[in-house]
């Protein structure tokens, strides 16, 4: 197995098992020289100045934007808009196409299983258009049934807006179903990449999504820089978001003519180094390939959930099969408190992630006040697993169990 | 294997045997504190006559942290007045900011075992929620 880690200066540098990379993952030394590149060699301001260098750090800014547009699939450049990060492009779509063509009466769809952040910016558009927010539930593994799914979408849905890939119990959602009942009612469908973009291939066109939000940081890109998909007839009608500099065309006492996509979307100015450094971290991945990643993150999940099976006190959330999880496993402890866990597991140099996930509705319908949660990326190892279940077998005598 | 983190004995007994985990029928100052980001949850119940404590109890759910805390304050605080409670937890409260004297640390007895938790900024607010509580419960009774 080749040595992924090497490339990481924080793995290669310490000896941490880090398994919470569904928070934010690792940024190897490429992702961070394309960043210092950028900044040692080209910057200025981007989309503004008349100079050379100016026009160079452009040049550099839109080169990333195709990037990312031909790692989706999408079909133009201009369909790329550059964001801070998912909630922000969330919030862009909730606001800017949400709020104008929502009327009361209408429907939004979302799922019980969203992060926060692809909850409350449809629970603010509903509020402030009159429209009905409704839920798909999941059963207790987690599971959206594609007939529910469909089910759920009625002649008044508007806009259905799903996580791709659940934070926190790693379930796909059938997200091509939904998008063809959504499509059929005249619909559109945003999609929560932020889980699915780093760990499975994304075609947008050939998913026929309207919209698709992910974040650079999860991808081993810097924080700070995310993407918002949209189709472009879609974007061309929407609203700007935010408004100042950079987006305008013309500006005059009374008003202002924006520019053309995707600079109506981006005011202000933009992340160069960010987008450059993303640009970096999806040929990085796209080196090693998207399959090896897939493959790889599998057999890390079979092994990681073989080994928690072995504990009658470990009781893994959803689905007891690898494939359902996509790296991600919430579990909890009998008698232990997640947070305890995390302290626990902490003192041996492991990281986990413990809490409600910012997804206290899901929690809630699961049963469960909060969860102890391990994810995992590509460039783990066998042995930070081993550790991790040597340590976790641990937690119940340090908490003063007997065996 | 020698217990390497934070959890010692005192916290890991009253967290698995709290002494006063349970309903108090005759309280008549009851008070729930949340901590809404991790989900620990406690319903202070004290008996006060006059100044004096006369007895206490908990309910709730939360970590091991947030639970042993309440339950060594509980034990501290019955028996003592009113004053003498806020002035311990006063002096708990400036322990976890690393503010006591030796002399201070000793009178916290076993509270003392929360002595570390400083160095770990995210579970502060755990080991605070019962005293908070009863911080806010003596002050709510005063206002009236």
């Amino acid at each position: 197995m080749e040595n992924f880690k090497k490339d990481f200066p924080l793995l290669a540098g310490s000896d941490i098992a880090y398994l919470d990379n569904a928070a934010t993952e690792q940024r190897p030394r490429q992702v961070l020289e394309a960043e210092r590149e950028f900044y040692n060699k080209y910057n200025a301001n981007p989309l503004r100045g008349l100079y050379a260098l100016a026009m160079e750090a452009t040049e550099r800014y839109e080169a990333a934007r195709e990037r990312v547009q031909k790692f989706i699939h999408a079909a133009r450049p201009e369909e790329i808009i550059f964001t801070r990060n998912t909630t922000e492009s969330i919030n862009l779509v909730a606001y800017s196409y949400a709020l104008s063509t929502l009327k009361p009466g209408d429907e939004i769809l979302i799922s019980i299983a969203e992060h926060h952040s692809n909850m409350l910016p449809w629970q603010m558009a509903a509020r402030q258009t009159g429209a009905t927010l409704k839920y798909l539930e999941c059963g207790p593994d987690g599971s959206f049934p594609e007939e529910e799914v469909v089910a759920a979408v009625t002649p008044r849905t508007k806009i259905a807006a799903v996580a791709h890939i659940s934070n926190v119990l790693g379930k796909v959602m059938p997200v091509e179903a939904l998008i063809r009942a959504v499509h059929a009612v005249g619909g559109v469908v945003l999609l929560d990449a932020a889980q699915s973009a780093p760990h499975v291939p994304i075609d947008v066109q050939k998913l026929d999504a309207d919209f698709l939000a992910f974040s650079g940081h999860k991808l081993m890109a810097p924080m700070g820089i995310g993407v918002l998909y949209g189709k472009k007839a879609l974007l061309d009608a929407m609203p700007p978001f935010l408004t100042g500099g950079e987006m305008i065309e013309s500006v005059t006492r009374e008003g202002a003519t924006y520019a053309p996509l995707p600079h109506k979307f981006e005011a202000g100015t933009v992340n160069g180094g960010g987008a450059v450094a993303l640009a970096a971290a999806i040929d990085y991945l796209e080196t090693i390939g998207m399959e090896t990643i897939h493959k790889r993150e599998l057999e890390l999940t079979r092994y990681t959930l073989e080994g928690m099976k072995q504990r009658a006190c470990i009781h893994v959330q959803g689905s007891g099969r690898a494939e359902d999880h996509c790296g991600i496993i919430s579990f909890t402890i009998d008698g232990v408190h997640p947070h305890d866990i995390a302290t626990i597991l902490d003192a041996d140099g492991i990281a986990i992630r413990a809490g409600h996930h910012c997804a206290q509705p899901l929690l809630k319908h699961l049963g469960v006040m909060s969860t102890a949660r391990v994810s995992l990326a590509f460039y783990n190892t066998e042995e930070d697993v081993d550790r991790f279940l040597k340590a976790v077998c641990r937690v119940r005598r340090e908490m003063g169990y007997g065996e | 294997m020698a217990n390497r983190t934070f959890y010692n004995e005192i916290l890991t007994d009253h967290n698995l045997h709290p002494a006063h985990k349970e309903k108090l029928p005759d309280a008549n100052l009851i008070l729930e504190g949340v901590n809404p980001s991790c989900g620990d949850d406690i319903i202070l119940q004290l008996k006060v006559e006059g100044d004096e404590i006369v007895d206490g109890a908990f309910e709730g759910s939360g970590c091991a942290i947030s639970q042993a805390s309440a339950d060594i304050m509980l034990d501290m605080v019955i028996g003592r007045t009113k004053e003498d409670a806020l002035r311990l937890t006063d002096m708990f409260l400036r322990m976890i900011k690393g503010e006591v004297t030796d002399e201070e640390l000793e009178e916290l007895e076993e509270a003392a075992a929360l002595h570390d938790i400083r160095h770990m900024p995210s579970r502060v607010k755990c080991a605070v929620l019962g005293w908070h509580t009863m911080e806010e419960l003596f002050a709510e009774k005063t206002e009236k």
